[in-house]
Protein backbone atom coordinates (compact mmCIF):
# COMPACT_ATOMS: atom_id res chain seq x y z
CA UNK A 1 0.00 0.00 0.00
CA UNK A 2 1.34 3.43 -1.05
CA UNK A 3 1.66 6.18 1.09
CA UNK A 4 -0.33 10.22 1.78
CA UNK A 5 1.81 12.82 1.93
CA UNK A 6 1.48 13.55 5.31
CA UNK A 7 2.60 9.85 6.12
CA UNK A 8 5.89 10.73 4.13
CA UNK A 9 5.98 13.99 5.60
CA UNK A 10 5.65 12.77 8.89
CA UNK A 11 7.99 9.86 9.08
CA UNK A 12 10.66 11.54 7.65
CA UNK A 13 9.90 14.73 10.51
CA UNK A 14 10.71 11.53 12.97
CA UNK A 15 13.07 10.10 10.99
CA UNK A 16 11.26 6.97 10.93
CA UNK A 17 11.28 4.61 7.91
CA UNK A 18 7.26 4.65 7.88
CA UNK A 19 4.24 5.47 9.87
CA UNK A 20 0.73 5.00 9.93
CA UNK A 21 -2.48 6.47 10.51
CA UNK A 22 -3.43 7.03 14.20
CA UNK A 23 0.15 6.53 15.57
CA UNK A 24 2.12 9.42 17.87
CA UNK A 25 5.48 10.34 16.38
CA UNK A 26 7.61 12.42 17.86
CA UNK A 27 8.62 14.71 15.43
CA UNK A 28 11.19 17.23 15.21
CA UNK A 29 9.34 20.47 12.64
CA UNK A 30 12.28 21.70 10.05
CA UNK A 31 10.65 25.57 11.11
CA UNK A 32 8.90 27.07 14.01
CA UNK A 33 6.75 30.27 13.52
CA UNK A 34 5.53 32.01 16.22
CA UNK A 35 3.53 35.92 15.74
CA UNK A 36 2.75 38.23 18.85
CA UNK A 37 2.30 35.71 20.30
CA UNK A 38 6.09 35.11 20.88
CA UNK A 39 6.18 37.01 24.04
CA UNK A 40 3.88 34.01 25.62
CA UNK A 41 6.46 31.52 24.40
CA UNK A 42 9.32 33.60 25.99
CA UNK A 43 7.35 34.05 29.01
CA UNK A 44 7.10 30.05 29.15
CA UNK A 45 10.41 29.63 28.50
CA UNK A 46 11.22 31.41 31.83
CA UNK A 47 8.73 28.99 33.16
CA UNK A 48 10.35 26.04 31.95
CA UNK A 49 13.72 27.36 33.71
CA UNK A 50 15.99 27.10 30.45
CA UNK A 51 17.30 29.70 28.04
CA UNK A 52 18.90 27.02 25.84
CA UNK A 53 17.06 26.64 22.20
CA UNK A 54 17.69 23.55 19.95
CA UNK A 55 18.17 25.26 16.74
CA UNK A 56 18.10 29.01 16.28
CA UNK A 57 17.34 28.65 13.00
CA UNK A 58 14.33 27.24 13.12
CA UNK A 59 12.50 29.81 14.64
CA UNK A 60 11.13 32.21 12.50
CA UNK A 61 8.94 35.19 14.24
CA UNK A 62 7.07 37.80 12.95
CA UNK A 63 5.15 40.35 14.40
CA UNK A 64 1.49 40.20 13.27
CA UNK A 65 -1.58 40.02 14.75
CA UNK A 66 -1.26 43.60 16.30
CA UNK A 67 0.50 45.94 14.34
CA UNK A 68 1.70 48.35 15.03
CA UNK A 69 1.44 48.38 18.67
CA UNK A 70 -2.35 49.88 19.99
CA UNK A 71 -1.36 49.82 23.94
CA UNK A 72 1.63 50.45 26.10
CA UNK A 73 1.47 46.83 27.18
CA UNK A 74 1.39 45.62 23.67
CA UNK A 75 4.16 47.56 22.40
CA UNK A 76 5.90 45.92 25.98
CA UNK A 77 5.39 42.49 24.28
CA UNK A 78 6.86 43.77 21.40
CA UNK A 79 10.01 44.44 22.48
CA UNK A 80 10.20 41.44 24.79
CA UNK A 81 9.90 39.79 21.24
CA UNK A 82 12.19 42.11 19.76
CA UNK A 83 15.09 41.81 22.44
CA UNK A 84 15.14 38.08 22.60
CA UNK A 85 15.24 37.71 18.76
CA UNK A 86 18.80 40.14 18.75
CA UNK A 87 19.93 38.42 21.89
CA UNK A 88 19.26 34.95 20.93
CA UNK A 89 20.43 35.96 17.22
CA UNK A 90 16.83 35.22 15.63
CA UNK A 91 17.68 35.89 11.91
CA UNK A 92 14.27 34.85 10.92
CA UNK A 93 12.71 37.73 12.55
CA UNK A 94 10.17 40.26 11.06
CA UNK A 95 8.60 43.16 12.70
CA UNK A 96 5.70 45.17 12.56
CA UNK A 97 5.75 46.89 9.08
CA UNK A 98 6.54 43.23 6.96
CA UNK A 99 2.54 41.72 7.18
CA UNK A 100 0.74 38.52 7.90
CA UNK A 101 3.07 35.84 8.76
CA UNK A 102 1.91 33.49 6.49
CA UNK A 103 3.03 35.34 3.41
CA UNK A 104 6.01 37.49 4.73
CA UNK A 105 7.83 33.54 4.91
CA UNK A 106 6.80 32.86 2.11
CA UNK A 107 8.21 35.22 0.29
CA UNK A 108 11.41 35.08 2.36
CA UNK A 109 11.78 31.69 0.91
CA UNK A 110 11.49 30.25 4.03
CA UNK A 111 8.67 27.37 3.09
CA UNK A 112 10.35 24.79 1.04
CA UNK A 113 8.73 21.62 0.09
CA UNK A 114 8.46 18.54 2.32
CA UNK A 115 8.96 20.37 5.04
CA UNK A 116 7.15 19.96 8.34
CA UNK A 117 6.53 23.17 10.00
CA UNK A 118 4.53 24.34 13.20
CA UNK A 119 2.87 27.52 14.03
CA UNK A 120 0.83 29.36 17.02
CA UNK A 121 -1.43 29.97 14.37
CA UNK A 122 -4.58 27.58 13.26
CA UNK A 123 -3.97 28.75 9.54
CA UNK A 124 -0.58 27.19 9.08
CA UNK A 125 -2.24 25.12 6.69
CA UNK A 126 -0.96 27.06 4.11
CA UNK A 127 2.49 26.00 4.01
CA UNK A 128 0.64 23.37 2.24
CA UNK A 129 0.41 25.58 -1.26
CA UNK A 130 4.72 24.94 -1.24
CA UNK A 131 4.37 21.37 -0.66
CA UNK A 132 5.11 21.50 2.91
CA UNK A 133 3.23 20.43 6.14
CA UNK A 134 1.83 23.18 7.95
CA UNK A 135 0.22 22.76 11.25
CA UNK A 136 -0.95 25.15 13.97
CA UNK A 137 -0.47 24.50 17.53
CA UNK A 138 -0.54 26.11 20.86
CA UNK A 139 2.58 28.49 22.58
CA UNK A 140 3.58 25.84 24.95
CA UNK A 141 3.66 23.79 21.95
CA UNK A 142 5.72 26.28 19.89
CA UNK A 143 8.02 26.77 23.05
CA UNK A 144 8.63 23.04 23.56
CA UNK A 145 9.63 22.91 20.06
CA UNK A 146 11.59 25.57 21.06
CA UNK A 147 13.47 24.00 23.89
CA UNK A 148 13.47 20.39 22.98
CA UNK A 149 13.26 20.29 18.98
CA UNK A 150 10.05 17.86 18.98
CA UNK A 151 6.78 18.16 19.35
CA UNK A 152 4.15 14.56 19.52
CA UNK A 153 2.33 14.16 16.67
CA UNK A 154 -0.71 12.12 15.62
CA UNK A 155 -0.20 10.73 12.12
CA UNK A 156 -3.38 11.99 10.22
CA UNK A 157 -5.67 10.17 8.12
CA UNK A 158 -5.94 11.70 4.98
CA UNK A 159 -8.47 12.99 2.43
CA UNK A 160 -8.52 13.10 -1.55
CA UNK A 161 -10.13 16.49 -2.73
CA UNK A 162 -9.81 16.04 -6.25
CA UNK A 163 -11.62 19.85 -7.94
CA UNK A 164 -12.03 19.93 -11.77
CA UNK A 165 -11.46 23.02 -13.54
CA UNK A 166 -11.55 25.35 -14.88
CA UNK A 167 -13.46 27.38 -13.04
CA UNK A 168 -16.29 29.22 -14.36
CA UNK A 169 -15.96 33.51 -15.04
CA UNK A 170 -16.74 35.25 -11.60
CA UNK A 171 -15.79 32.26 -9.48
CA UNK A 172 -12.35 31.58 -7.51
CA UNK A 173 -10.64 29.55 -5.00
CA UNK A 174 -12.26 31.04 -2.56
CA UNK A 175 -15.60 29.93 -4.10
CA UNK A 176 -14.18 26.54 -4.33
CA UNK A 177 -13.41 26.22 -0.95
CA UNK A 178 -16.42 27.96 0.91
CA UNK A 179 -18.71 25.50 -1.54
CA UNK A 180 -16.44 22.67 -0.06
CA UNK A 181 -16.92 23.34 3.71
CA UNK A 182 -20.24 24.48 3.62
CA UNK A 183 -21.08 20.49 1.61
CA UNK A 184 -18.16 18.71 4.11
CA UNK A 185 -19.06 21.26 7.64
CA UNK A 186 -16.42 22.58 9.87
CA UNK A 187 -15.69 19.55 11.18
CA UNK A 188 -15.72 17.46 7.71
CA UNK A 189 -12.05 16.54 7.45
CA UNK A 190 -10.89 17.26 11.90
CA UNK A 191 -7.66 16.14 12.10
CA UNK A 192 -7.17 14.96 8.56
CA UNK A 193 -4.30 15.75 5.72
CA UNK A 194 -6.54 16.94 2.82
CA UNK A 195 -5.07 17.25 -0.18
CA UNK A 196 -6.13 18.57 -3.50
CA UNK A 197 -6.13 17.11 -6.53
CA UNK A 198 -7.48 17.50 -9.87
CA UNK A 199 -7.08 19.04 -13.22
CA UNK A 200 -7.81 22.88 -11.20
CA UNK A 201 -4.58 22.42 -9.26
CA UNK A 202 -2.61 21.48 -11.90
CA UNK A 203 -1.13 25.20 -13.46
CA UNK A 204 -2.62 26.57 -10.39
CA UNK A 205 -0.83 29.77 -9.07
CA UNK A 206 0.44 30.05 -5.53
CA UNK A 207 -1.50 32.60 -4.73
CA UNK A 208 -5.19 30.23 -4.97
CA UNK A 209 -2.75 27.62 -3.64
CA UNK A 210 -2.74 29.05 -0.61
CA UNK A 211 -6.09 30.03 -0.15
CA UNK A 212 -6.96 26.15 -0.95
CA UNK A 213 -4.32 24.96 1.83
CA UNK A 214 -5.33 28.20 4.22
CA UNK A 215 -9.12 27.33 3.98
CA UNK A 216 -8.51 23.63 4.78
CA UNK A 217 -8.77 24.56 8.24
CA UNK A 218 -11.90 25.63 8.26
CA UNK A 219 -12.54 22.11 7.28
CA UNK A 220 -10.88 21.10 10.73
CA UNK A 221 -7.82 19.53 8.75
CA UNK A 222 -4.42 19.36 10.54
CA UNK A 223 -3.16 20.31 7.44
CA UNK A 224 -3.40 20.88 3.03
CA UNK A 225 -1.05 20.14 0.46
CA UNK A 226 -1.24 20.65 -3.34
CA UNK A 227 2.01 18.85 -4.78
CA UNK A 228 4.85 20.81 -6.08
CA UNK A 229 5.24 21.40 -9.90
CA UNK A 230 7.05 23.61 -11.83
CA UNK A 231 4.94 26.40 -10.73
CA UNK A 232 6.89 25.87 -7.29
CA UNK A 233 9.68 25.19 -8.70
CA UNK A 234 9.43 28.75 -9.98
CA UNK A 235 7.70 30.72 -7.50
CA UNK A 236 11.07 29.26 -5.05
CA UNK A 237 13.76 30.22 -7.84
CA UNK A 238 12.27 33.57 -7.87
CA UNK A 239 12.63 33.37 -3.50
CA UNK A 240 15.99 32.58 -4.45
CA UNK A 241 15.49 29.02 -3.25
CA UNK A 242 16.91 26.27 -5.67
CA UNK A 243 15.86 22.97 -6.32
CA UNK A 244 19.24 21.35 -4.38
CA UNK A 245 17.37 23.47 -1.31
CA UNK A 246 14.71 20.89 -0.90
CA UNK A 247 13.00 17.69 -1.27
CA UNK A 248 9.66 17.34 -2.74
CA UNK A 249 7.42 14.70 -1.11
CA UNK A 250 4.41 13.49 -3.31
CA UNK A 251 1.80 10.99 -2.10
CA UNK A 252 1.77 7.41 -4.13
CA UNK A 253 -0.94 7.15 -6.82
CA UNK A 254 -2.11 3.69 -4.44
CA UNK A 255 -1.92 5.89 -1.61
CA UNK A 256 -4.85 5.24 1.16
CA UNK A 257 -7.44 8.09 1.57
CA UNK A 258 -10.19 8.16 4.14
CA UNK A 259 -12.37 9.87 1.78
CA UNK A 260 -12.64 11.27 -1.61
CA UNK A 261 -14.75 14.05 -2.56
CA UNK A 262 -14.43 15.76 -6.13
CA UNK A 263 -15.92 19.09 -6.39
CA UNK A 264 -16.72 20.35 -9.97
CA UNK A 265 -15.34 24.22 -10.27
CA UNK A 266 -16.86 24.71 -13.87
CA UNK A 267 -20.34 24.52 -12.99
CA UNK A 268 -19.63 26.37 -9.33
CA UNK A 269 -21.15 29.95 -8.76
CA UNK A 270 -19.74 32.78 -6.16
CA UNK A 271 -20.38 31.64 -2.73
CA UNK A 272 -20.75 33.49 0.63
CA UNK A 273 -20.38 32.31 4.34
CA UNK A 274 -23.43 33.98 6.36
CA UNK A 275 -22.87 34.71 10.22
CA UNK A 276 -21.54 33.11 12.60
CA UNK A 277 -20.51 29.67 11.32
CA UNK A 278 -18.04 29.54 8.04
CA UNK A 279 -20.02 26.09 6.88
CA UNK A 280 -23.24 28.23 6.80
CA UNK A 281 -22.32 28.44 2.86
CA UNK A 282 -25.49 29.94 0.68
CA UNK A 283 -25.07 30.21 -3.16
CA UNK A 284 -24.77 34.14 -3.66
CA UNK A 285 -28.42 34.59 -5.38
CA UNK A 286 -29.60 33.61 -1.87
CA UNK A 287 -27.60 36.39 0.03
CA UNK A 288 -27.42 39.13 -2.73
CA UNK A 289 -28.98 42.53 -1.79
CA UNK A 290 -28.13 42.15 1.87
CA UNK A 291 -26.72 45.63 2.88
CA UNK A 292 -23.26 45.87 4.17
CA UNK A 293 -21.89 49.16 6.88
CA UNK A 294 -18.35 47.69 5.52
CA UNK A 295 -15.90 45.62 3.11
CA UNK A 296 -13.02 44.21 4.11
CA UNK A 297 -10.42 42.91 2.10
CA UNK A 298 -7.55 41.34 3.52
CA UNK A 299 -6.14 37.89 5.66
CA UNK A 300 -3.58 35.45 4.89
CA UNK A 301 -6.69 34.13 3.07
CA UNK A 302 -7.42 36.85 0.50
CA UNK A 303 -4.98 39.81 0.45
CA UNK A 304 -2.40 38.63 -1.72
CA UNK A 305 -1.30 40.59 -4.64
CA UNK A 306 -3.68 38.40 -7.25
CA UNK A 307 -6.31 38.88 -4.70
CA UNK A 308 -5.75 43.05 -4.84
CA UNK A 309 -5.88 42.97 -8.81
CA UNK A 310 -8.88 40.59 -9.04
CA UNK A 311 -11.02 43.14 -6.36
CA UNK A 312 -9.26 46.35 -8.78
CA UNK A 313 -10.35 44.94 -11.96
CA UNK A 314 -14.07 45.21 -10.36
CA UNK A 315 -13.47 48.23 -8.73
CA UNK A 316 -12.14 50.14 -11.62
CA UNK A 317 -13.33 53.25 -12.52
CA UNK A 318 -15.78 52.80 -10.18
CA UNK A 319 -16.91 54.67 -6.04
CA UNK A 320 -17.70 52.68 -3.22
CA UNK A 321 -21.63 53.03 -2.34
CA UNK A 322 -21.90 55.85 -0.09
CA UNK A 323 -21.88 55.13 3.65
CA UNK A 324 -19.81 52.08 2.96
CA UNK A 325 -16.37 51.77 4.29
CA UNK A 326 -14.01 49.68 2.17
CA UNK A 327 -11.00 48.63 4.19
CA UNK A 328 -8.02 46.95 2.28
CA UNK A 329 -5.11 45.48 4.22
CA UNK A 330 -2.67 44.01 1.97
CA UNK A 331 -0.82 40.81 3.60
CA UNK A 332 2.45 42.17 2.93
CA UNK A 333 5.01 45.08 2.46
CA UNK A 334 6.06 43.21 -0.64
CA UNK A 335 2.30 43.41 -1.80
CA UNK A 336 2.11 47.04 -0.92
CA UNK A 337 4.78 47.60 -3.14
CA UNK A 338 4.12 45.67 -6.07
CA UNK A 339 0.44 47.30 -5.92
CA UNK A 340 1.86 50.91 -5.89
CA UNK A 341 3.91 50.12 -8.69
CA UNK A 342 1.16 48.88 -11.20
CA UNK A 343 -1.16 50.98 -10.33
CA UNK A 344 -3.47 48.77 -8.40
CA UNK A 345 -3.39 51.08 -5.11
CA UNK A 346 -4.32 53.99 -7.19
CA UNK A 347 -7.91 52.21 -8.03
CA UNK A 348 -8.59 51.57 -4.42
CA UNK A 349 -7.53 55.05 -3.30
CA UNK A 350 -9.81 56.80 -6.13
CA UNK A 351 -12.59 54.56 -5.40
CA UNK A 352 -12.75 55.59 -1.93
CA UNK A 353 -10.67 52.88 -0.15
CA UNK A 354 -9.14 53.30 2.91
CA UNK A 355 -5.82 51.15 2.62
CA UNK A 356 -3.81 50.18 5.53
CA UNK A 357 -0.60 48.96 7.15
CA UNK A 358 0.19 45.41 5.81
CA UNK A 359 -1.07 42.85 8.79
CA UNK A 360 -4.10 41.14 10.17
CA UNK A 361 -5.89 44.05 10.54
CA UNK A 362 -9.50 43.67 10.97
CA UNK A 363 -9.16 39.78 10.51
CA UNK A 364 -7.57 40.13 13.98
CA UNK A 365 -10.19 43.11 15.17
CA UNK A 366 -6.94 44.59 15.32
CA UNK A 367 -9.31 47.76 13.58
CA UNK A 368 -11.79 48.02 11.45
CA UNK A 369 -14.16 46.38 14.09
CA UNK A 370 -17.93 46.89 13.99
CA UNK A 371 -20.36 48.52 16.01
CA UNK A 372 -23.84 46.88 17.37
CA UNK A 373 -26.11 45.67 14.23
CA UNK A 374 -23.42 46.32 11.60
CA UNK A 375 -22.82 44.19 8.91
CA UNK A 376 -19.35 43.16 6.98
CA UNK A 377 -18.58 41.37 3.84
CA UNK A 378 -14.89 40.10 4.45
CA UNK A 379 -12.87 38.17 2.09
CA UNK A 380 -11.32 36.52 5.59
CA UNK A 381 -11.70 33.09 6.66
CA UNK A 382 -13.73 33.24 9.88
CA UNK A 383 -17.39 35.02 10.38
CA UNK A 384 -17.47 33.63 14.31
CA UNK A 385 -19.28 36.44 16.58
CA UNK A 386 -17.67 39.33 17.92
CA UNK A 387 -14.07 38.45 15.79
CA UNK A 388 -14.21 42.21 14.32
CA UNK A 389 -15.91 44.56 17.05
CA UNK A 390 -19.35 43.82 18.27
CA UNK A 391 -20.43 40.79 19.69
CA UNK A 392 -24.11 41.98 17.79
CA UNK A 393 -22.24 42.61 14.54
CA UNK A 394 -22.44 39.84 11.27
CA UNK A 395 -19.79 38.71 9.06
CA UNK A 396 -20.62 37.49 5.61
CA UNK A 397 -17.16 35.70 3.88
CA UNK A 398 -16.84 36.10 0.24
CA UNK A 399 -14.12 36.09 -2.68
CA UNK A 400 -12.26 39.62 -3.56
CA UNK A 401 -14.21 39.57 -6.32
CA UNK A 402 -17.70 39.81 -4.40
CA UNK A 403 -15.67 42.00 -1.78
CA UNK A 404 -15.40 44.42 -4.90
CA UNK A 405 -18.89 44.30 -6.24
CA UNK A 406 -20.27 44.88 -2.95
CA UNK A 407 -18.57 47.57 -2.23
CA UNK A 408 -19.91 49.42 -5.18
CA UNK A 409 -22.85 48.66 -4.60
CA UNK A 410 -23.51 48.51 -0.83
CA UNK A 411 -25.41 45.37 -0.81
CA UNK A 412 -24.26 41.44 -1.85
CA UNK A 413 -23.74 41.36 -4.92
CA UNK A 414 -22.80 39.32 -7.72
CA UNK A 415 -19.17 40.17 -9.57
CA UNK A 416 -20.29 38.57 -12.25
CA UNK A 417 -22.82 41.58 -12.89
CA UNK A 418 -19.98 44.02 -13.35
CA UNK A 419 -17.99 41.25 -15.55
CA UNK A 420 -20.66 41.46 -18.23
CA UNK A 421 -21.38 44.81 -18.90
CA UNK A 422 -17.12 45.17 -19.89
CA UNK B 1 -4.55 10.03 36.23
CA UNK B 2 -6.08 8.23 39.02
CA UNK B 3 -8.67 10.77 40.25
CA UNK B 4 -12.04 10.88 39.35
CA UNK B 5 -13.35 14.03 38.63
CA UNK B 6 -17.02 15.33 38.47
CA UNK B 7 -19.55 17.56 39.23
CA UNK B 8 -21.96 20.03 37.50
CA UNK B 9 -21.89 20.18 33.96
CA UNK B 10 -22.21 22.84 31.90
CA UNK B 11 -23.96 21.86 27.89
CA UNK B 12 -23.44 23.83 24.86
CA UNK B 13 -23.96 22.46 21.52
CA UNK B 14 -22.32 21.93 18.51
CA UNK B 15 -19.38 23.61 16.24
CA UNK B 16 -18.72 25.98 19.90
CA UNK B 17 -15.71 28.34 18.29
CA UNK B 18 -12.29 29.63 20.29
CA UNK B 19 -13.91 33.68 19.30
CA UNK B 20 -16.84 32.46 21.53
CA UNK B 21 -14.82 30.71 24.21
CA UNK B 22 -12.02 33.04 24.88
CA UNK B 23 -12.91 36.18 22.57
CA UNK B 24 -9.05 37.82 20.82
CA UNK B 25 -9.41 40.92 22.52
CA UNK B 26 -8.18 39.29 25.34
CA UNK B 27 -5.42 37.26 24.48
CA UNK B 28 -3.24 39.86 25.86
CA UNK B 29 -3.24 38.14 29.01
CA UNK B 30 -2.26 34.68 29.56
CA UNK B 31 -3.44 34.26 33.26
CA UNK B 32 -5.99 32.01 33.77
CA UNK B 33 -8.00 33.51 36.42
CA UNK B 34 -8.02 36.69 34.47
CA UNK B 35 -8.73 35.12 31.04
CA UNK B 36 -11.78 33.55 32.78
CA UNK B 37 -13.49 36.43 33.27
CA UNK B 38 -14.12 36.91 29.57
CA UNK B 39 -14.55 32.63 28.73
CA UNK B 40 -17.55 32.93 26.93
CA UNK B 41 -18.35 36.57 27.01
CA UNK B 42 -20.32 36.40 23.90
CA UNK B 43 -22.96 34.25 24.88
CA UNK B 44 -23.54 36.84 27.97
CA UNK B 45 -23.65 36.98 31.76
CA UNK B 46 -25.77 34.44 32.61
CA UNK B 47 -24.25 31.56 30.86
CA UNK B 48 -20.81 33.09 32.17
CA UNK B 49 -22.17 32.99 35.66
CA UNK B 50 -23.45 29.08 34.72
CA UNK B 51 -20.07 28.53 34.05
CA UNK B 52 -18.26 29.27 37.19
CA UNK B 53 -19.90 27.32 38.94
CA UNK B 54 -19.60 24.13 36.90
CA UNK B 55 -16.79 21.61 36.89
CA UNK B 56 -17.19 19.95 33.70
CA UNK B 57 -17.92 21.08 30.47
CA UNK B 58 -19.79 19.63 28.09
CA UNK B 59 -20.17 20.26 24.57
CA UNK B 60 -21.39 18.76 21.00
CA UNK B 61 -19.77 18.66 17.64
CA UNK B 62 -16.54 20.02 16.86
CA UNK B 63 -15.69 21.69 20.32
CA UNK B 64 -13.25 24.60 20.37
CA UNK B 65 -12.89 25.12 16.63
CA UNK B 66 -11.31 27.85 14.96
CA UNK B 67 -7.84 29.43 16.29
CA UNK B 68 -5.27 28.07 17.83
CA UNK B 69 -5.48 29.91 20.29
CA UNK B 70 -4.18 27.83 23.62
CA UNK B 71 -5.98 30.41 26.35
CA UNK B 72 -9.62 28.55 25.30
CA UNK B 73 -8.11 25.53 27.33
CA UNK B 74 -6.74 27.18 30.10
CA UNK B 75 -9.29 30.09 30.63
CA UNK B 76 -11.82 26.94 30.94
CA UNK B 77 -8.71 26.22 33.94
CA UNK B 78 -9.21 29.48 35.40
CA UNK B 79 -13.04 29.43 35.72
CA UNK B 80 -12.56 26.37 37.15
CA UNK B 81 -13.49 23.52 35.07
CA UNK B 82 -11.42 20.20 35.70
CA UNK B 83 -12.49 18.21 32.19
CA UNK B 84 -14.27 18.54 29.21
CA UNK B 85 -16.55 15.59 27.73
CA UNK B 86 -17.38 16.36 23.80
CA UNK B 87 -19.05 14.57 20.88
CA UNK B 88 -15.28 15.67 18.95
CA UNK B 89 -13.02 18.27 19.33
CA UNK B 90 -10.81 20.34 17.21
CA UNK B 91 -7.50 19.24 16.89
CA UNK B 92 -5.83 22.26 18.35
CA UNK B 93 -8.12 22.70 21.36
CA UNK B 94 -7.59 19.37 22.01
CA UNK B 95 -3.83 19.20 21.80
CA UNK B 96 -4.24 22.77 23.96
CA UNK B 97 -5.81 20.69 26.57
CA UNK B 98 -3.94 17.63 27.03
CA UNK B 99 -0.99 20.38 27.00
CA UNK B 100 -2.47 22.39 29.29
CA UNK B 101 -3.13 19.58 31.77
CA UNK B 102 -7.09 19.40 31.03
CA UNK B 103 -8.41 16.32 30.63
CA UNK B 104 -10.29 16.40 27.19
CA UNK B 105 -12.60 13.36 26.61
CA UNK B 106 -14.62 12.25 23.68
CA UNK B 107 -17.78 10.25 24.28
CA UNK B 108 -20.41 10.95 21.80
CA UNK B 109 -22.99 8.78 23.89
CA UNK B 110 -22.34 10.78 27.28
CA UNK B 111 -22.35 14.01 25.69
CA UNK B 112 -25.91 13.70 24.16
CA UNK B 113 -27.46 12.36 27.29
CA UNK B 114 -26.21 15.09 29.54
CA UNK B 115 -28.60 17.68 30.80
CA UNK B 116 -27.39 20.96 31.03
CA UNK B 117 -26.75 21.90 35.26
CA UNK B 118 -26.95 17.89 35.67
CA UNK B 119 -24.02 16.13 37.51
CA UNK B 120 -21.26 14.39 36.32
CA UNK B 121 -18.41 11.71 36.65
CA UNK B 122 -15.58 10.69 35.00
CA UNK B 123 -12.87 8.29 35.43
CA UNK B 124 -9.98 8.85 33.56
CA UNK B 125 -7.94 5.87 34.68
CA UNK B 126 -11.34 3.30 33.62
CA UNK B 127 -12.11 5.37 31.02
CA UNK B 128 -16.01 5.57 32.49
CA UNK B 129 -18.42 8.30 32.55
CA UNK B 130 -21.08 8.11 35.33
CA UNK B 131 -23.76 10.46 33.68
CA UNK B 132 -27.90 10.82 34.05
CA UNK B 133 -27.75 7.32 35.71
CA UNK B 134 -26.26 5.75 32.65
CA UNK B 135 -22.61 4.58 32.29
CA UNK B 136 -20.50 4.87 29.38
CA UNK B 137 -17.19 4.19 28.25
CA UNK B 138 -14.61 6.25 26.45
CA UNK B 139 -10.88 5.20 24.89
CA UNK B 140 -7.91 5.71 27.56
CA UNK B 141 -5.32 8.03 26.00
CA UNK B 142 -2.34 6.66 24.06
CA UNK B 143 0.89 6.41 27.39
CA UNK B 144 2.48 9.43 26.16
CA UNK B 145 -0.45 11.56 26.63
CA UNK B 146 -1.31 10.00 29.72
CA UNK B 147 2.42 11.64 31.14
CA UNK B 148 1.45 15.00 30.22
CA UNK B 149 -1.72 15.01 31.80
CA UNK B 150 -0.45 13.96 34.69
CA UNK B 151 2.47 15.71 35.46
CA UNK B 152 0.10 18.62 34.49
CA UNK B 153 0.43 20.03 31.35
CA UNK B 154 3.36 20.03 28.64
CA UNK B 155 5.07 22.57 30.02
CA UNK B 156 5.67 20.52 33.49
CA UNK B 157 6.27 17.47 31.88
CA UNK B 158 8.90 18.70 29.73
CA UNK B 159 10.10 20.53 33.03
CA UNK B 160 10.13 17.41 35.02
CA UNK B 161 11.45 14.87 32.45
CA UNK B 162 12.64 15.95 29.01
CA UNK B 163 15.18 18.77 30.17
CA UNK B 164 16.83 16.84 33.20
CA UNK B 165 17.61 14.17 30.28
CA UNK B 166 18.39 16.46 27.80
CA UNK B 167 20.90 17.52 30.47
CA UNK B 168 22.20 14.51 31.26
CA UNK B 169 23.16 13.23 28.17
CA UNK B 170 24.91 16.49 27.37
CA UNK B 171 27.02 15.65 29.95
S1 LIG C 1 -4.90 37.28 8.69
FE1 LIG C 1 -6.47 36.52 10.07
S2 LIG C 1 -6.49 34.32 9.77
FE2 LIG C 1 -4.59 35.08 8.87
S3 LIG C 1 -3.06 34.89 10.49
FE3 LIG C 1 -3.92 36.94 10.65
S4 LIG C 1 -5.61 36.81 12.12
FE4 LIG C 1 -5.08 34.71 11.47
Amino acid sequence: MGKTFAEKALARAAGLSEVSPGEIVDAYPDLYMSHMASWRCIRTMEKLGTDKLYDVDRIAMVMDHISPAQTAKTADDQRMCREFAQKKGIKKFYDVNAGIAHIVLSEAGHIRPGMVIIGTDSHTTIYGSLGALGTGVGFSELTAAWATGKLWMKVPLSVKVVIEGPLARGVSSKDVMLKLIGDLTADGATYCSVEFHGSYTEGLSISDRMTLCNLAMELGAKNGFVRPDEVTRSYLTGRGVKPGDYSEIHPDADAAYAKTVTIDGRRLTPQIACPHAVDNVKPIEQVAGTKVNQVFIGSCANAKWEDLVEAAAILKGHKIASGVRLLVSPASKEIVERTVRDGTYSIFLEAGALITNPGCSACAGDGGVMADGEVTLSTANRNFQGRMGSYQAEIYLGSPAVAAATAIRGVITDPREFMERK
Amino acid sequence: MTEKIGGKLIKFGDNVNTDVIIPGRYLVSIDPQELAKHAFEPLGPEVQKRLWVSQVVVGGKNFGCGSAREQAASCLIGAGIKAVLAKSFSRVFFRNCINTGLPAVECPEAAEVAADGGEIRIDLAQGRVDVQGKKFSFASYPESLKQILDAGGLIPYLAKYVLPQQEASKR
